[in-house]
């Protein structure tokens, strides 16, 4: 990774240079006498590519302008200038924002103001995939989301007063686990005395509290953790650290509807919203452990019955180039034909302790993480 | 026995004056207490009107409603500024039933509509057991009678009451006052509205309106000018009945039939009239000795021979000008963005004549995920109630809206969008569906003519949406070049440390037009300047079956009594003085020429620069080349207009691709 070799004062010169950069092309082309307007790769299902060498989906080369020549598009120029200047003035002053801080600044920011957070959010984005730098660069950072993990390992933490900290994930923490925190990267966190064999991440808060519950960590040397719905970018990059640092599998456990599938998707393969950092924060080697299809036949489980919104979900998955494989089509159209789906939680029809016992054992065998 | 045969009489006569009111109430307009009280108003509303125009006096009608003194009773007053009623005659026009002789004259009037104001009289005492308090004047300084009229139901003759001479500030005129069982309401059928409406299709007419709450309301003149009085014509053959020709036949004086069928009927010469005998096989005997059998192979032969249409000089239609004005008084609240009327020429249904004018009024405040509200109106008269059988509606259903900006489900059916969609129909007989003449009956020809007045009017509605959405297309630019670029510029010199550029190349090239703007006009009043008064049309009065005269006219064979006409008022002129913005906002400069089309009536008065071209109906301006970005302002000063009347100045552009022009269409019309 390109971004780690580099120190803090590169990694800030990096970013006020990238800022600079944008004014610079707006200003180009008004001193030009022409219509400004900035290039960036269109962030669509369509414009994401398989790359080969890092083994996760990137953006294609499919690219969107954005110009003054409509209303729209003046605007988002406009915010652009506003944002750059902003972080600009952060990187020189040594401050930093979350993302819902820098929406109330751009309150005050007149004709540059934004309609609501996510279309911060999004120019945020924009401002990565425009530069190659990274959000964190910027110093935005999203809020702390609570996404958890309970697993037999070590978390050397660096505190905001400086101060180093050890923290085992088991033994230092209490049934909620250890509380992940916005920034995970090296010079934050280090790991120590990995000797959990494998990960296992799962979509809903009430099937962690089971696996924790049931000892499940323990009992087969799991690290759980817990994704909180679509993973922050944190908890995939802890994921992803984790797999490549200390060698540790990573299996994917969510409910049964094409919503948990793409909540696999973004953790295996990239999310195409963030593809433009694919490499940083997707785990290639991931495997998906279930609910699948398959498993609310072969289990018997409670199910529901397909909303519409489900079915066009569904189908979108299908012309998805991160599904194109046998596996993912098989059980996609299995599913559509089934008309079926079932939450994670529906397996505790046979009781609180099949999920450990029976089912969670029964599929790592089959997926060869356990023996 | 003949004692016995009187009492009989008698008996049927009283049973047939007061049966005839009970058992026709719904006819007459009195079938409930909301609508008995509207159609109060009306009678005494539509005779005002009638009277005035006779005597070419500029109505100024006041109407008041005051709560009564029972529950459920309510005291109705209407006076008027007219020629007022002989005090002999005033106890027959107010105290007998069908008094009057409009039934038999072939032209327009308001007089179609009801059974006359004695049909209130008679509705008072019914209900509520008042006598109607009358007064009328019928000049300066002539004594002003007042009397109080009830109906003898069992002779249909009036009685008089308390009869005096009172003093009264009006010079003439005429008022009542009655009171009724009703029920005063709002909203759509209401008095208020039915003078509202009754305001935009007289001009002329000043209507004052005092509701029960004591809130006062002006519907203003718009016009000083009275219209031109309606022409009674002689029955045309296609629209007269069996009945009519026995009845015409039995009265003429002519001797021969042929010399009956060219004199008594319109539109049939010499040669119609042999052919319609041949046609009938009836020989050409004294018409005073033809059978009923005649007359009905008279009536056939009619049907079967072709004869010209009648004539249509007889109608008097409002007007476009004035249709306008009027909508445009009356929907001041709503501040409508758009007004158009279209005048269609005469037409004829069944030999006769009509005429249709269609007004539209788009935008404002008016409610956009409604239907449009129609107002619909005969001869001058609003109709308020049935609107979903009238023909009219069915017409306006079927345009398709949709093509000219309004929402439509299927291109058929009332259309939704803020809008105000007047028809009104003049004919010597307007065909209504029933008695109670409420709705229209939907004949082939009226339809057709409506519906092609509403396209012309809607298709300048949809021209006004277009121009609109340009504008606003480009508008949305303006703002884009004037507010938002600049701040980009500003923001990127700012965090660079470097000049700003100048901006003007790339605004052209974001707007890419050459933008007329709307032209501002400022009105100045013309001292001691005045437009002359169009002189009123001879009046020629000819009619089936004798005189024409009205209610309020006499009939019998007392001396005229003069009557007050007031002249014309000659109208303040104004300066209109208009200007226009012109920018070329293309990258390249630009030469055209300019046509300002002068509102009609409208005359050149100077303009800066001076026009390549002045005619009467248009002013033409060569463009000088225009540079990128360069801006021009062109003045129009035209006088003749009344105030207002270059708000909405048609533009059109030559020599230059429209398509690069906001604010003006490509110019199609000869030099």
């Amino acid at each position: 990774m390109a971004e780690k070799a580099l120190t803090k004062a590169q990694r800030e010169a990096a970013a006020r240079k990238a800022m600079d950069g944008i004014a610079q092309t707006i200003y180009k082309h008004l001193d030009a006498g022409s219509i400004p307007e900035l290039q960036l790769s269109s962030r669509t299902k369509s414009n994401i590519q398989f790359d080969d060498m890092l083994r996760v989906w990137k953006y294609g080369p499919s690219m969107t302008t954005r110009s003054a020549m409509k209303t729209d598009g003046a605007y988002m120029l406009l915010r652009t200038m506003y944002m750059s200047e902003f972080i600009k003035d952060m990187v020189k002053s040594n401050k930093s924002s979350t993302l819902r801080e820098m929406y109330y600044i751009s309150e005050g920011w007149d004709l540059g103001k934004f309609h609501d957070q996510a279309e911060s959010d999004g120019l945020a984005e924009d401002l990565e995939v425009m530069t190659g730098n990274l959000r964190e660069d910027f110093k935005l950072r999203p809020e702390e989301n609570g996404a958890a993990m309970i697993g037999d390992l070590k978390v050397v933490e660096t505190t905001r007063t400086g101060a180093r900290r050890t923290i085992h994930c088991q033994d230092d923490v209490g049934d909620a686990g250890y509380n992940i925190p916005y920034n995970v990267e090296p010079d934050r966190m280090k790991f120590k005395d990995v000797n959990a064999d494998f990960i296992c991440a799962i979509e809903t808060g009430g099937m962690f509290a089971r696996l924790a519950e049931n000892e499940f960590d323990k009992t087969h040397n799991a690290a759980l953790v817990h994704l909180k719905g679509q993973p922050a970018r944190s908890t995939r990059r802890l994921l992803k650290r984790l797999n490549e640092e200390s060698g540790l599998p990573v299996v994917v456990f969510t409910d049964g509807d094409p919503w948990s599938y793409r909540i696999f998707a973004s953790v295996a393969y990239g999310a195409i919203k963030t593809a433009h950092i694919s490499e940083y924060l997707a785990t290639p080697t991931a495997q998906y452990l279930g609910v699948t299809p398959s498993d609310i036949v072969n289990y018997e489980l409670p199910s529901d019955k397909l909303t519409d919104k489900d079915i066009a979900a569904l189908k979108s998955e299908l012309t998805d180039p991160r599904f194109d494989d046998d596996m993912w089509k098989g059980e996609i159209n299995f599913q559509l034909e089934l008309g079926k789906k079932s939450e994670q939680q529906a397996l505790a029809k046979y009781g609180l302790d099949f999920v450990t016992d029976t089912y969670l054992p029964e599929k790592l065998a089959e997926m060869g993480v356990l023996n | 026995m003949a004692n016995m045969a009187d009492q009989l009489a008698k008996t049927q006569q009283e049973i047939s004056v007061a049966e005839f009111f009970e058992r026709n109430r719904q006819i007459l307009g009195f079938d409930s207490p909301t609508k008995a009280l509207l159609t109060s108003v009306k009678e005494a509303v539509d005779n005002a009107l009638d009277a005035c125009e006779e005597a070419g006096v500029l109505p100024d009608i006041r109407v008041e409603i005051h709560n009564g003194e029972h529950e459920g009773e309510y005291k109705l007053v209407v006076e008027d500024n007219g020629p007022g009623i002989k005090q002999s005659n005033m106890p027959k026009v107010f105290g007998q039933l069908l008094y009057g002789s409009r039934f038999h004259a072939i032209r327009q009037s308001r007089g179609q509509q009801g059974i006359g104001i004695s049909a209130v009289v008679m509705y008072s005492q019914l209900t509520t057991g008042h006598r109607a308090l009358v007064r009328s004047k019928t000049g300066k300084g002539r004594p002003c009678v007042q009397m109080e009229v009830a109906i003898d139901t069992k002779a249909n003759r009036p009685e008089t009451f308390n009869k005096e001479a009172v003093e009264w500030d009006r010079d003439h005129g005429t008022r009542i006052e009655a009171v009724l069982k009703a029920r005063y309401q709002g909203g759509k059928q209401s008095v208020g509205e039915y003078l509202r409406g009754t305001s935009i299709v007289n001009p002329h007419a000043k209507l004052t309106f005092l509701d029960p709450t004591g809130q006062e309301y002006v519907f203003d003149r718009v016009d000083d000018e009275m219209p031109p009085k309606t022409i009674g014509i002689k029955p045309h053959p296609l629209g007269t009945e069996l009945g009519t020709i026995l009845k015409m036949a039995r009265a003429t004086e002519y001797r021969k039939l042929s010399t009956f069928l060219q004199k008594e009927f319109s539109s049939v010469g010499s040669g119609a009239a042999k052919k319609i005998l041949e046609e009938a096989g009836v020989p050409n005997i004294n018409p005073n000795d033809i059978t009923r059998q005649d007359a009905r192979k008279l009536h056939e032969a009619f049907q079967k021979v072709k004869i010209m249409a009648p004539p249509t000089d007889c109608l008097s239609p409002i007007g476009e000008a004035l249709v306008r004005q009027g909508l445009k008084q009356e929907t001041q609240d709503i501040s409508p963005e758009y007004i158009t009327t279209v005048t269609r020429p005469p037409s004829v249904w069944g030999g006769h004549p009509f005429q249709v004018e269609v007004g539209v009024v788009y935008g404002g405040s008016l409610p956009k995920d409604k239907q449009v509200n129609i107002l619909r109106f005969a001869n001058r008269v609003p109709l308020l109630y049935q609107q979903g059988a009238d023909g009219t509606t069915q017409a306006l259903a079927d345009v398709d809206w949709r093509r000219y900006g309004l929402e439509q489900r299927g291109g058929k059916g009332i259309p939704v969008g803020p809008g105000i969609v007047l028809i009104h129909i003049a004919s010597t007989k307007v065909p209504f569906t029933s008695e109670a003449k409420e709705a229209i009956a939907p004949m082939e020809e009226i339809h057709k003519e409506i519906r092609l007045a509403l396209q012309e009017a809607a298709r300048g509605l949809g021209r006004h949406l277009n121009k609109k959405a340009k504008r606003k297309k480009v508008s949305e630019k303006f703002d884009l070049v004037t507010k938002i670029l600049p701040e980009i510029n500003k923001k990127a010199a700012t965090m660079l440390k470097k000049p700003e550029p100048d901006l003007a190349p790339v605004v052209c090239k974001i707007m890419d037009v050459v933008w007329i703007d709307d032209p501002a006009a400022e009105y100045e009043k013309l001292e001691g300047e005045v437009i002359a008064a169009k002189p009123v049309a001879p009046v020629v009065q000819v009619a089936a079956g004798g005189s024409t005269l009205d209610a309020f006219a006499d009939a019998d064979d007392e001396a005229e009594e003069p009557v007050v006409v007031e002249p014309p008022k000659p109208k303040q002129a104004f300066l209109a003085k208009a200007t226009i913005p012109i920018t070329n906002y293309k990258q390249k400069a630009q030469k055209f020429q300019l046509f300002a089309v002068l509102p009609e009536g409208a005359v050149f008065a100077e303009a800066e620069p001076a026009p390549k071209v002045v005619k009467e109906r248009y002013v033409r301006w060569d463009i000088p080349t225009m540079k990128p970005a360069e801006k021009m302002e062109l003045k129009l000063d035209v006088a003749g207009l009344p105030k207002g009347g270059m708000d909405d100045l048609e533009m059109y552009v030559k020599g230059i691709n429209e398509i690069h022009v906001v604010g003006a269409d490509l110019w199609r019309g000869e030099e």
